[in-house]
């Protein structure tokens, strides 16, 4: 049996498809869950995907928080269920308060879409363990709220536990704090990037690599081996 | 009936970008003497029954987990009393 793994699907998410086919692709099971669902379908891991629930009002992220699956979803990743998320995915699980700091528009004003490369600068997460520390990896980048920021208390306590996930390298593409482009929590469980890694799983799209696969064989060895 | 008026503003220390871009527009169009322009949200609630401490305890509480996110943004609640219609 493999593992079975969960994507939200809020009013306006965009990248659910793009998903749960990463998730095949990595050999795992996708399991479809709405945002009215009261329970996660028993699954072993759940993904917030990318896009713009609720049209962005009032701020990304801020009124998916609130939506019915997301009561067990918290519930459950304070007991230790894997959970990631992508762009908006990140965004829900700031204004959750899974993660720390939260995302501002981009400092250029501009939405922004580019291959993107990233630092993986902890190999350890749920989400993680197929890179080694270090790795460099290109995959896609789209959004208009990507701009991380923390108070410096927050940041320094990040960079100290190691968990500061990933940073931009080259280009710093919407003027994040230190780079940041995603972070874990403290038990590695929970983690969020702003970057797509569900848009580079195959050589023929996105990037032209499948530098994002491994956060899907990651999550699948984890579950799979535990 | 009143009306309770919630101002969120970012916080001062956290960058407006929108803020820049409008206060840059301002000499093009003539004005003059602006040296600073932050953005922010006016939330408006229209309450039913009186607006008494437990009820601006309440909205204290929505605004803090709702309204606002207080990593980024402060907020401010006042009460507008509804003028009465005008005859």
């Amino acid at each position: 049996m493999t593992a079975r793994i969960g994507v939200v699907t809020f009013p306006g998410s965009l990248d659910d498809r793009d998903t749960q086919r990463a998730i095949r692709v990595a050999g795992a099971e996708p399991v479809a869950l709405w945002h009215k669902d009261k329970d996660l379908k028993q699954v072993d891991a759940v993904v917030l995907c990318g896009g713009f629930s609720y049209g962005d009002y009032l701020r990304a992220g801020a009124i998916a928080r609130f939506s019915p699956v997301m009561e067990p979803l918290l519930e459950q990743a304070k007991a230790g269920l894997p959970v990631l998320g992508i762009c908006n995915g990140f965004q829900i699980l700031t204004e959750a308060h899974l993660l720390p700091g939260t995302m501002l528009r981009n400092d250029h004003l501009h939405f922004i879409c580019r291959d993107q490369k990233l630092r993986v600068e902890n190999a350890e997460t749920s989400w993680t363990t197929d890179y080694s520390a270090g790795q460099e990896i290109h995959i896609p980048l789209k959004n208009n709220d990507g701009q991380y920021v923390a108070d410096a208390y927050t940041l320094d306590k990040l960079e100290a536990e190691g968990r500061v996930a990933f940073r931009y390298l080259d280009f710093n593409p919407n003027g994040s704090q230190r780079d940041i482009a995603g972070v874990t929590n403290a038990a590695g469980n929970v983690v969020g990037l702003m970057p797509h890694p569900e848009h580079a799983v195959e050589p023929l799209i996105g990037t032209g690599r499948t530098d994002g696969l491994p956060f899907f064989t990651s999550i699948l060895k984890k579950l799979v081996n535990a | 009936m009143a009306r309770v008026v919630v101002d969120v503003m970012l916080k001062p220390e956290i960058l407006d970008p929108q803020g820049q871009a409008v206060q840059r527009a301002l000499p093009r169009l003539g004005f003059d003497g602006i040296s600073d322009v932050r953005q922010g949200k006016r939330f408006e609630l229209e309450v039913d029954g009186p607006v008494d401490e437990a009820a601006l305890a309440r909205i204290h509480d929505l605004a803090e987990s709702f309204l606002a996110n207080t990593v980024i943004e402060d907020f401010t609640i006042r009460v507008e009393e509804v003028a009465e219609a005008v005859k």
